[in-house]
């Protein structure tokens, strides 16, 4: 009889974008025709490299994220695919995303990519709105946008994603709430919406830290948020994650798997792996990984760090999460943050509440010792 | 060592304005005296304590004895004083110049004449101490000795022309300076055989030989066995061992006698036995009369401090003896706050007293503070007669008890350019300074005089001063006496509860200026609860001023996958981290660096 293999979802990199833009801090940058085939090449050798992992492994899903996955010619996601496929055994399900700028894709390219297994798109739009869109310094507008969207449906993608942003600077509740309503119109079957994150190293730390005058405050920032759920709820969407709304079960199993710590594999620059309770991060300098020093470093995980993810990053989820041997070590604590109405229970599932999710950095800092 | 010939010694000091060069011109002096080669010596030898040497003052006064060959072919005995730099030390400093009979005045080619240069120069003259210009760090672009030498001249009124311009950096000229040692510092006179009579300018406590004085002997002679008795603190001792000053470290003689310089050690167990400027004599053949000049130090700030984790309260206490059996200075007796739980009440000299203290606490004994705001010792005159010197705001009595209230004054002068002399005034303006006087060094800097309140001056005068004068002006001041004055309690209120540690006393004509103040800089340092928090500052129980702390409605992190894990722990760990240096108050979380950053209130 054969034994049951291990989930394990692989995640892969590519760093690569037309145009830097002004909020990322992705570790992602415009590079030569030539950089990018040679990075190819260098993830090709080393998924190779893994292949020991096949054997206690069976992969539940794939994605493309970056960076802008879709700079790269069709053939090279191809070629990647190829070489997983030979190495790992795949879910018959398997759940196959690849992240696109819609300012990088035509037919043939979406066509191509579905051919070679993808089966799930998630298109960076982040407004509707040109004028954000410029701030943003996005590389398409909201028609180049519809173009590639309508594109993907007729290359036969019935997964796609569309990744949204609120409080941005000069955003409006109105104008957000435009992007919902005309995004809504189009029916995708996952949308993420985020709040905009001011990062360190970026443009738009230089230009709005210390400035929050210039941003929406955070009050209308609440607003936005409240405004996101209502209005995809009304539309058919349920919230699943603090951040993302999905249609009938198209949620996305790959991020799930990393709310539920599910094992991963990451290839690419800057990768993160969770293996057996093993967290590796690879290189994350891209003329070293060019030259074959793929591996970075890495950390076994205490049992109290695995305790403190369980809760941290499983409460990310709506529907929350059984403490089950945990419960009686944050008794006193699960008490507290029910009392202050932060936290409730169902089905002996804890889960963060409205006010919870409002304040959740608050409540999630309290499981770490 | 054959008996001394008084004629062969050499007793002196360097005074200078901090940074001139005071430290480093030592430093040669020992090395060219060949007491020690440049190889075997650490940097600045006489700042022994880690704190001296990096924040490049002297805190306790030092000595040393070396050997020089002058070119007249004699050697010739120096004893060189190293006096504390500050004008917290101003006590100590001038009993460290009585204990000399010259000084060797550093001033800077470059920065010429400051105020603390002219505070040393006076306390040297008034110590009738001879005065010998150098003009150091010549060496710099900038300098320009010429400038520098008249305005010794004209501003000093000593003779300049034919000081030493040297670079103690590199050496260039000091020579120069060792020769005239011998020919300008007088040697010291005093009779060997007259009754014993000896200046105590600073002592220190070591674990096994108990405190160790170091005196001048003025008149007299003392060996081992003699009896000696401290005039003001009546102590009394058997002198066990006496000697002089090698480079960090004793060695032992067989006597000390007149115009000398050295130690005794007598099995004497506290420094407050052993008081700065005390005379020592002998008991069996006592002097008639106690040198001039002796005081008891007093402590001139006031201020709380805390362990931030309650259970090393013990642990402080231990800290705080060790540190006072070398620190006469330093005073303190236990207090409660409902706030911060079980301290100290600490007086000291100074804000750099407290700081260093306060530093030392924390390096040498790893302890964790919270310290609540300095505050000076007021008097209150109460309706029945009473007088208390108040040094907790919180014990202040009823206002209906109090008849009137004083506040120690200091005389401060300050020295600055030209360009700045408006702001500097309306500082000290704000600072309900009483201008005295101003007089002009040279066309582009004056010298402006003022009597300002004590409490005006501890927090941040000196920053305020710096920021308003691009780091040009100097500051010297001295304590001038108690003057009556319209004082109250400002008191904070946090959530509705007040809260004692954040109490303290504040001139009527300021009190809303600070309260307002005080709550906005609150309000910045309070972090958000999930519930709004009103801050409030009351006198009298009337509310002058309020703040309000938002209540948190959203801290969320938009994203988290794969990749972000590890980042994203650090960030809720940094979160969590902030927690744990906070107190709790009613049901308010303050940080601890709240207590003292908000003393910081000047915004200009």
């Amino acid at each position: 009889m054969r034994t049951e293999k291990q989930t394990l979802e692989l995640y892969i990199h590519i760093p690569f974008c037309v145009r830097k833009c002004a909020y990322c801090d992705f570790l992602s940058a415009p590079a030569s025709r030539k950089t990018q085939e040679a990075y190819v090449e260098c993830l090709l050798k080393e998924i190779r490299r893994s292949a020991e992992l096949s054997g206690t492994y069976e992969v539940s899903t794939v994605f493309f994220g970056g960076g802008t996955p879709s700079i790269l010619p069709e053939k090279q996601i191809g070629r990647i695919l190829e070489q997983l496929r030979a190495q790992f055994s795949f879910r018959e399900s398997a759940e196959i995303t690849l992240e696109a700028n819609p300012g990088t894709v035509d037919k043939d390219k979406l066509r191509a990519y579905r051919d070679a297994g993808v089966n799930r798109l998630s298109f960076g739009l982040q407004s509707a709105e040109d004028a954000e869109l410029r701030l943003l310094s996005r590389i398409h507008t909201w028609r180049q946008f519809l173009v590639s969207y309508t594109l993907a449906r007729e290359a036969g993608f019935h997964n796609i994603n569309i990744d949204l942003m609120s409080a941005l600077p000069g955003q409006t509740e109105e104008s957000y709430q435009k992007t919902l309503e005309r995004v809504l119109h189009l029916e995708p079957e996952h949308i993420s919406a985020y709040s905009l994150i001011i990062e360190e190293g970026t443009p738009f730390y230089e230009r709005y830290e210390g400035h929050p005058e210039l941003l929406p405050s955070e009050e209308e920032e609440r607003r936005m948020y409240v405004l996101t759920k209502e209005i995809l709820e009304s539309g058919g969407y349920r919230r699943y994650e603090i951040s993302n709304y999905a249609k009938k079960d198209r949620e996305c199993r790959h991020n799930l798997g990393y709310w539920e710590r599910t094992d991963y594999k990451g290839y690419g620059l800057g990768a993160a792996s969770l293996l057996h309770n093993i967290r590796f991060t690879n290189q994350t300098d891209l003329s070293e990984y060019l030259h074959g020093n793929f591996a970075g470093s890495e950390e076994k995980l205490t049992d109290q760090a695995v305790r403190e993810e369980y809760f941290f990053l499983g409460l990310r989820k709506t529907e929350g999460i059984d403490p089950g041997i945990y419960r009686e070590y944050y008794r006193e604590l699960l008490k507290k943050l029910k009392i202050q109405k932060l936290l409730d229970e169902k089905d002996g599932k804890i889960y963060l509440t409205e006010k919870g999710i409002d304040l959740s950095n608050y409540v999630l800092a309290q499981f770490l010792d | 060592m054959a008996k001394a010939d008084q004629k062969k010694i050499r007793n002196f000091c360097i005074v200078a304005h901090i940074d001139h060069g005071k430290s480093t011109l030592a430093d040669r002096i020992i090395e060219k005296t060949g007491l020690l080669t440049s190889r075997e010596m650490q940097s600045q030898v006489l700042d022994n304590m880690d704190l001296e040497r990096e924040r490049g003052i002297t805190i306790k006064a030092q000595a040393v004895r070396t050997v020089y060959k002058a070119k007249d072919g004699e050697e010739y005995i120096f004893n060189l004083i190293d006096t504390p730099g500050h004008v917290d030390f101003n006590y100590e400093v001038s009993r460290s110049l009585a204990a000399c009979d010259g000084a060797i005045l550093v001033v800077d080619a470059a920065q010429g004449i400051e105020a603390q240069t002219l505070a040393n120069v006076y306390l040297a003259l008034d110590n009738d101490l001879d005065v010998m210009p150098v003009i150091n760090k010549i060496d710099l672009p900038s300098a320009d000795p010429e400038r520098v030498i008249d305005e010794i001249e004209d501003v000093i009124g000593i003779e300049a022309q034919d000081a030493p311009l040297i670079s103690a950096k590199t050496g260039q000229n000091v020579d120069e300076v060792l020769e005239q040692i011998v020919k300008k510092i007088p040697a010291p006179s005093g009779d060997p055989d007259a009754p014993l009579q000896a200046l105590i300018f600073d002592s220190v406590y070591d674990s096994y030989k108990g405190v160790i004085i170091f005196c001048r002997i003025k008149e007299g002679t003392v060996k081992k066995g003699t009896q000696i008795r401290m005039m003001a603190t009546k102590a009394e001792a058997e002198v066990v061992e006496i000697g002089y000053f090698g480079a960090g470290q004793f060695i032992p003689c067989e006597e000390l006698s007149a115009g000398m310089v050295g130690y005794i050690t007598g099995s004497i167990k506290n420094v407050k036995d052993t008081r700065v400027g005390d005379t020592v004599t002998d008991c069996l053949n006592p002097c008639k009369e106690p040198l001039p000049g002796y005081k008891k130090v007093q402590s001139m700030v006031y201020c709380g401090l805390y362990p931030a984790d309650g259970a090393k309260y013990p642990d402080l206490r231990d800290a705080l003896e060790k540190l006072q059996l070398n620190d006469a200075a330093l005073q303190f007796e236990p207090e409660t706050s409902v706030a911060l739980g079980f301290g100290f009440r600490c007086g000291f000299l100074g804000l750099l007293h407290l700081e260093i203290i306060q530093e030392r606490l924390e390096r040498e004994y790893n302890l964790d503070l919270v310290t609540t705001a300095p505050g000076v010792i007021y008097r209150v005159h109460k309706t029945n007669g009473d007088m208390i010197e108040l040094t907790n705001p919180s014990n202040l009595p009823d206002p209906s008890e109090i008849e009137y209230m004083e506040e120690p004054m200091v005389s401060a002068e300050i020295m600055v350019t030209s360009e700045f002399i408006g702001s500097i005034m309306d500082l000290c303006q704000e600072r309900r300074g009483v201008y005295l006087g101003m007089e002009y060094m040279e066309e582009s800097r004056a010298l402006l005089k003022y009597d300002l309140p004590l409490n005006e001056i501890i927090y941040d005068f000196f920053d305020a001063l710096k920021s308003r004068s691009r780091g040009y002006a100097s500051f010297d001041y001295e304590f001038k006496g108690y003057v009556q004055s319209e004082l109250a309690k400002l008191d904070i209120l946090i959530n509705k509860e007040e809260v004692d540690a954040l109490s303290f006393i504040v001139h009527k004509a300021s009190a809303y200026d600070r309260g307002r103040k005080m709550c906005e800089k609150l309000k910045d340092e309070i972090p958000r609860h999930l519930f709004e928090i009103p801050i409030q500052a009351a006198v009298g129980g009337k509310i002058i001023a309020r703040e309000t702390v938002k209540a948190m409605r959203k801290d969320v992190l938009a994203k988290c996958y794969g990749g972000d894990i590890t980042r994203k722990r650090k960030l809720l760990e940094k979160q969590k981290e902030g927690k744990k240096r906070m107190r709790q108050v009613g049901n308010v979380e303050i940080p601890q660096k709240a207590f003292m950053s908000v003393l910081k209130l000047d915004d200009k």
